[in-house]
């Protein structure tokens, strides 16, 4: 009777394994994204590109469905990396993508790469997220070139000389792009003058401000979040810290306006992307689509995660479909050239799995984000 | 540091403090009469934040109405949690209640995310808390000297409640000793519930002033004010409605002469304040105006 059963649950197996492979052709995708928390913003307008992405193109070439399964990491490191565990041991997904932030990333990739599963994240600009990793990658340029790109504008563009950095000691983004920042700037002959720090769950910025002011430069350069620097401005506004403020990608959201009011008209920040200043076919496509579905222009989080979807279904046609393992998949993904994606040409290194890309530069102006210029690689 | 930026820093720090102590004092006053430490205050404070919200844009009140619709219906939501959540467990031991309030905290908090979301919502600062007075080059926004007077009067009173009301009387009666207060024909459910309106009302003011100040709010948002007021409650002397508004001074001024005169340890300055509470718990269980277990408390 043991024997019986044993040979029925075999069979039974068996059969259950036959009929994943043969009828269900699909593959599985986790995707891990701040939901909510302090960056939700970003994780929904990801998630927003994504589906409209998927809605576009839902199968591989050979008819491979793409199957998603979003998980929210919270805006947090132990969210990450909880959700990385739970889509690789639990869900048994082929691919990730995620996460938005470059600390959150940083805390589910080690995951990822000891399991082999390849993880490519929209927007997480830290140069550490890839270094050393074999199957980590990402869809954004890195933060180098950012810092690079506003340091120049500030002195080539705007002709100031003498900056504060506001750091956000906590977030890997901040501090390294600050600090690209601060090397690019001293390189062209700029004068960095004050350094101030603060903390993702800090509101308060009063202090740093009657700091910054006694110093008086000419810019503030603060790579942080929308909400962070919308609550900066307002407070800097009122305690009469009327200089110029710059950022990085991390401010783009409409909660920065919302929140910011007039107090953040004029800030400036490079970016991924601007739905006014078409790259490729694909993104007047895409724009078209999503002013349809959404009744709104697309920001870059949200085009960056379109782009993810677009490049890990581009690498699934190429490994072979449902047969892919994720192996081959990573392969494709760090092999992507001249892909014609939303947010302009993309090219992938395959040794390091960063995104070789263009920037924009955009200004908040009367409450709407204005496209100020393209600066290529 | 020239002289304009020290006075500006003082400012600075007396007004972030009293808006520590104005939530701290809701924070202790529930602890000083049932022994419970109400970690789900902090979202109590959130709770209240959207109500005001809600008030404003969804029902055009004007903001005052607002306001004051949203500190009753935060006060009732307060006797309600106690009743459905606290009430069972009045004799359980302390450790289920603690549990339970971090039950309730993180309910509420992922009730406002379903509501809600989580993409933080903009506050609408009423134009008289928005301007600034300059005095000398020093600047007062005018939200920075309203909270204190706000603190200090509601300070005021709920020292006057305590110890001149009938109620007040069977609050610190029943801080003492709740079964013979129940027998000598005290309604203490009844007393408790007003204890909690009180605090969840003081919540929601502390949570309107917060946001007025940073006017962000997600409903995550009451966890660090949570905290740094149980800091300032347990500085203070947990149960010590005085020693929670001294306990909020501290921290909030310490915190921003830490980051006026270390910059470089900014990032780092939520570690202080629980730094100070780890000390005081290690040398001064009983915090600055803690209870003298011979003479009563508050």
């Amino acid at each position: 009777m043991k024997r019986f059963l044993n040979i029925l649950a075999v069979a039974l197996v068996s059969f259950m394994f036959m009929a994943t492979s043969s009828y269900s052709k699909e593959v599985k995708v986790g995707v891990v994204l701040p939901m909510t928390g302090l960056v939700a913003a970003f994780g929904q307008s990801a998630w927003k590109g994504i589906e409209l992405a998927q809605s576009m193109e839902p199968t591989a070439k050979d008819g491979t469905k793409i199957h998603l399964t979003l998980l929210d990491n919270k805006g947090t490191k132990v969210g990450t990396a909880n959700a990385v565990s739970k889509l690789i041991s639990s869900n048994h997904v082929k691919t990730l993508i995620g996460a938005i932030t470059s600390s959150d990333t940083m805390a589910g990739a080690p995951i990822a790469e000891r399991h082999h599963i390849p993880m490519i994240s929209s927007s997480a600009t830290n140069p550490l997220v890839t270094k050393g990793t074999k199957y980590i990658s990402r869809a954004c340029f890195i933060d180098p070139f950012q810092g690079a790109v506003a340091a120049k504008y500030v002195y080539n563009n705007l002709h100031k000389k003498t900056a504060t950095v506001m750091i956000e000691r906590d977030q890997d983004y901040s501090v390294g792009l600050a600090h690209a920042f601060i090397k690019a700037f001293k390189k062209l002959g700029g004068k960095v003058v004050s350094v101030a720090f603060f903390q993702s769950t800090d509101q308060d910025y009063s202090a740093q401000i009657s700091t910054i002011k006694a110093k008086n430069p000419e810019v503030i350069y603060m790579p942080s979040y929308y909400q962070e620097i919308a609550l900066f401005c307002r407070q800097a506004r009122q305690y009469g810290l009327n200089q110029p403020v710059l950022a990085g990608d991390g401010a783009e959201a409409d909660a920065l306006i919302k929140i910011g009011g007039k107090a953040v008209n004029g800030v400036t920040f490079t970016t991924h992307f601007d739905p006014h200043a078409a790259a490729t076919p694909l993104t007047t496509k895409f724009v078209n689509l999503y002013n349809k579905k959404y009744k709104q222009n697309p920001d870059a989080m949200a085009a960056l995660g379109a782009d993810a979807y677009f490049i890990v279904l581009n690498a699934v046609s190429k490994a072979g479909g449902y047969k892919a393992t994720p192996k081959k998949i990573n392969y494709y993904i760090r092999h992507t050239k001249n892909f014609k994606g939303v947010t302009g040409v993309i090219n992938i290194n395959p040794k390091t799995g960063n995104a070789i890309k263009s920037a924009v530069i955009r200004k908040v102006v009367n409450g709407k984000f204005v496209y100020v210029t393209t600066v290529n690689p | 540091m020239d002289l304009t930026t020290i006075l500006q820093q003082l400012v600075n720090g007396i007004s972030l403090g009293s808006l520590y102590g104005l939530v701290a004092i809701g924070y202790t006053m529930v602890y000083g009469v049932i022994r419970l430490i109400n970690f789900a205050h902090g979202d109590i404070m959130m709770v209240g934040m959207y109500f005001a919200v809600t008030g404003i844009v969804a029902m055009f009140l004007p903001w005052w109405a607002a306001f004051l619709l949203s500190m009753v219906a935060t006060a009732l939501l307060g006797v309600l949690v106690d009743r459905l959540a606290y009430k069972p467990l009045r004799n359980a031991s302390r450790i289920s209640a603690l549990i339970t309030a971090i039950g309730v905290s993180f309910f509420l908090e992922n009730l406002f995310l379903v509501v809600f979301g989580g993409v933080p919502k903009a506050f609408p600062v009423p134009s008289v808390f928005g301007g600034v007075i300059n005095v000398n080059g020093v600047i007062f926004p005018n939200i920075a000297i309203i909270t204190p007077i706000i603190a200090i009067a509601f300070l005021l009173i709920l020292l006057f409640i305590l110890h001149k009301t009938k109620y007040g009387m069977a609050m610190r009666a029943l801080s003492f000793d709740m079964e013979t207060v129940r027998i000598m024909g005290v309604n203490v459910d009844m007393i408790i519930s007003i204890v909690f309106a009180i605090g969840s009302f003081l919540a929601a003011v502390g949570g309107i002033f917060w946001a007025m100040r940073y006017p962000a709010i997600n409903p995550l948002i009451g966890i660090m004010p949570g905290l740094k007021a149980f800091a300032a409650a347990v500085l203070g002397g947990i149960g010590s409605v005085m020693g929670a508004a001294v306990g909020g001074f501290v921290i909030g001024l310490s915190e921003i002469l830490i980051v006026a005169l270390f910059p470089p340890l900014a990032g780092y300055k939520d570690a202080f304040a629980f730094l100070f509470l780890i000390f005081v718990l290690l040398f001064k269980p009983t915090g600055i105006m803690g209870e003298d277990l011979e003479r009563g408390r508050f």
